[in-house]
């Protein structure tokens, strides 16, 4: 991302929050819905607002889950691997992921278009396993239903 | 909009809301919770808007989606007022024929009503199934009759008249004493004695007179969502229930931490929050008493350890969520330094029961040291997926069978679960084991917040308590050496044995290191991680053998110690599963009986789950 545009998406951003700690998660989480990632940049800037260092910035995004250092894909795909999905199937899920989109978990393919993530748990055990596809939610997934879930996305 | 100045004035417009309310008026809510969300109830909803527009009496009837109603499995679930009509696994089809037999005609439709094992006829309302006869929904019968997003809705239950009794019928230490005599105990965990916990935040010094209340509804357990279910379907009781506790203990400020993961949860507690401040529920001089709270929302960045209530405290405060040595105690020296008290979702929701109904009438319900209900979420390999309400006392045999229905596809009950991944396994032999804070962990397991996770013969006990070690090593915070180090340790040796490399002194070791970690770890994530573990080893020891020494896993999981083939009396040589194997590990004529080449296989499961008659075998 361009620095000077990143900037200036930035300003108004954060200058919505107080000059304190307390603020740092949810500037963060705000830049995250913006950009979709944590941009290097941002962090910095981030930093720079609130008279911290850098290190502690970087030390908080890092702690939480929520918080990712690369771009999404278009089509963000989230394997649940909660407990219920996870006796009912969902690792052999995930690995037909990453058969078919030929990524491994936690990567983005080559053009852009699929990040292949896993979440602990989403609250969906009924219909485990559930995958969850930008908003939706796939449930009762099997090794082949993940190929028509990808074939709806193409 | 009102904004309330009196309780007289909270009384006034309760019967006005009540009078537009007759109690012949036709309702339809559709359960609009997650399970019924995934479901796709919203089209069930829009269905049914647009059926009652059409309909020249649809003006007449009001429709509503509720929060969860805990029947997940049966979802999208429909219940029609004032018969109480219970429709399961209503699809947007349906929608004109119940408009127009069961809404203006009064007549059931027999295809979507409830039936289950063991039923002669089918149930035409709630009370009728089984799934809820033994449930006593104290805290969660509430979601189904309301619109979460309507403070009105609540108020027509009677919400927000135990705030107007606390704050002009009771003294701030009344309300801790009510609480007290009920002898409520944390939902989230620990099942610390919530009276006390009070007292104490009441009873602290603060400078300059900063108090806090928190709502932790950082609910991380994988397979737990009643915390989740209760901020969406019902968000007012817990924020009466926090201004309540507010009151007692003299807090101006009080904090919900919700998981980012809750985006409906979140959106209902703001629309909620808006509305209370709106009605002068919230704010300044709140009913004309002269008591000021306000409540803000902090989003968990989703990390389990925040559960912790230290830890969480740290959260809010913008900083990386490690728990802290105890004593001080929050109550003491909690958000910013200040004494603070910080309960889970569910206790905040029993708060406003407590003070409406009395602390000696709430210390009927439960056990001697467990009073009241505990919601639990039932899930795993169960009939009846969802969330349910029980009195303290009452068995796992009653709740998985007699509410959850029992295990699906006769494959038979093999453990239950509690207490989230730093629970421990329970045994067939333990189904009788009343559930209560201290005989749960007598029996090595914990109450926990409420996940209960069935499983059946399907279930390898290894692989599943290796499972909760990898979550709980990746959710370590890894401030205690014993917790960062040994599970990972514990997690290599459970890897090996999954995997085929167990050897006989690994069960002594895993026992030790699970003894070190519990003993000297400084938090609850570290205390209870070894739980797994320990509780499998303790009920499910033939299994570890079985993998060690006899190199097989007995309920076909492990994928090292497993292979995938084809009964060549079933296989009818359709071909499917040749042409779909990743692997191309299978081969066969057609109309012929086809085989899985060992050494290609992934076990992937892809055959076995494509295969109409059943002829992958796994061994």
């Amino acid at each position: 991302m361009d620095a000077k545009h990143l900037a200036g998406q930035l300003r108004p951003l954060l200058s919505r929050h107080r000059k304190d700690r307390a603020s740092l998660v949810p500037m963060l989480q705000e830049v995250q819905d913006t950009f979709g990632y944590l941009p290097r940049e941002a962090m910095m800037e981030i930093a720079f607002y609130l008279g911290i260092p850098a290190s502690a910035v970087y030390g908080v995004a890092t702690f939480y889950n929520q918080f990712r250092f690369t771009p999404l894909g278009r089509h963000p795909i989230k394997v649940c691997l909660g407990t219920a999905c996870h006796m009912r199937g969902g690792q052999l899920v995930l690995e037909a992921l990453e058969r078919e989109l030929e990524i491994k978990v936690g990567e983005v393919t080559e053009d852009g278009e699929y990040s292949l993530d896993r979440v602990a748990c989403i609250g969906c055990c009924v219909m485990a396993p559930v995958v969850v596809v930008g908003d939706t939610i796939e449930p009762r997934l099997t090794p082949f239903k993940v190929e028509e879930v990808l074939v709806k996305l193409r | 909009m009102p904004n309330l100045k009196s309780p007289v004035a909270l009384e006034q417009l309760r019967n006005h809301i009540m009078t537009r309310r007759p109690p012949e008026q036709i309702t339809v809510s559709v359960c609009g919770g997650t399970g019924c969300h995934a479901y796709k109830c919203e089209d069930v909803a829009a269905a049914l808007r647009q059926e009652l527009a059409c309909h020249p009496g649809g003006r007449d009837v009001v429709m509503k989606v509720t929060g969860c109603h805990g029947l997940c499995e049966r979802g999208p679930l429909m219940v029609i007022h004032p018969q109480g009509i219970f429709y399961q696994r209503v699809k947007p089809g349906d929608v004109p024929e119940i408009v127009a037999e069961t809404v203006f005609g009064g007549r059931f439709i027999d295809r979507l009503l409830y039936t289950g094992p063991g039923m002669d006829a089918a149930a035409l309302r709630e009370d009728d199934i089984p799934f809820y006869r033994k449930q006593q929904r104290l805290i969660f019968g509430n979601n189904g009759l309301i619109d979460p997003t309507s403070i009105e809705d609540y108020m027509a239950i009677g919400g927000y008249s135990s705030l107007a009794k606390a704050l002009f019928a009771m003294k701030p230490a009344d309300v801790i004493e009510e609480i007290k005599v009920s002898g409520l105990r944390g939902r989230g965990g620990a099942g610390f004695p919530t009276g006390l916990k009070w007292e104490m935040c009441a009873s602290a010094v603060a400078h300059d007179g900063a108090r806090y209340v928190i709502c932790n509804a950082d609910e991380g357990d994988p397979g737990a969502y009643m915390d989740r279910s209760l901020l969406e379907g019902n968000p007012h009781s817990v924020i009466e229930g926090m201004i309540i506790g507010a009151y007692a203990v003299g807090a101006g400020t009080g904090y919900v931490y919700v998981r980012h993961e809750y985006p409906l949860a979140l959106k209902n507690l703001r629309t909620a929050l808006i509305q209370a401040e709106r009605y002068g529920l919230l704010g300044d001089n709140i009913l004309g008493s002269r008591f000021n709270f306000r409540i803000r929302i902090s989003v968990g960045g989703g990390a389990f350890v925040c559960g912790e209530e230290t830890a969480l405290l740290f959260s809010i405060e913008g900083k990386p969520g490690n728990p802290r040595q105890r004593p001080p105690f929050p109550a003491r020296q909690g958000l910013f330094g200040k004494p603070t008290v910080l309960n889970n979702v569910e206790t905040w929701a029993n708060v406003p029961v407590i003070t409406g109904l009395g602390g000696p009438w709430y210390a009927r319900l439960g056990t001697r040291n467990s009073k009241g209900t505990k919601i639990f979420s039932l899930v795993g390999k169960i009939n009846n997926t969802g969330l349910v309400e029980v009195p303290m006392g009452i068995t796992l045999r009653e709740i998985v069978f007699d509410i959850g229905g029992g295990i699906p596809g006769g494959k038979g009950f093999k453990a239950v679960q509690t207490g989230g991944p730093s629970g421990g396994c329970l045994p067939e032999s333990l189904l009788d084991l009343p559930v209560d804070f201290d005989r749960l962990i007598e029996a090595g397991s914990i109450m926990g917040s409420g996940g209960m996770i069935v499983m059946d013969g399907e279930t390898c006990m290894v692989d599943v308590a290796r499972y909760f070690t990898h979550f709980l090593t990746e959710e370590s915070c890894g401030k205690c050496v014993p917790c960062r180090e040994g599970l990972d340790r514990m997690l290599d040796i459970l890897t090996d044995i999954t995997e085929g490399r167990g050897r006989p002194e690994d069960i002594e070791l895993l026992q030790e290191l699970g003894e070190a970690i519990k003993s000297a770890s400084l938090c609850a994530l570290g205390r209870t991680a070894p739980n797994p573990v320990l509780s499998t080893l303790r009920y499910f020891r033939d299994e570890y053998d079985a993998h060690i020494r006899g190199g097989r896993c007995p309920a076909g999981v492990c994928k090292a110690l497993i292979s995938c083939s084809i009964d060549t009396a079933r296989c009818n040589g359709c071909g499917l599963c040749a042409r779909e194997c990743p692997q191309v590990a299978i081969t066969g004529e057609k109309k012929q009986a086809h085989v899985i080449d060992q050494g290609q296989c992934t076990r992937c499961g892809l055959c076995k789950d494509l295969c109409k008659f059943d002829a992958v075998v796994i061994s």
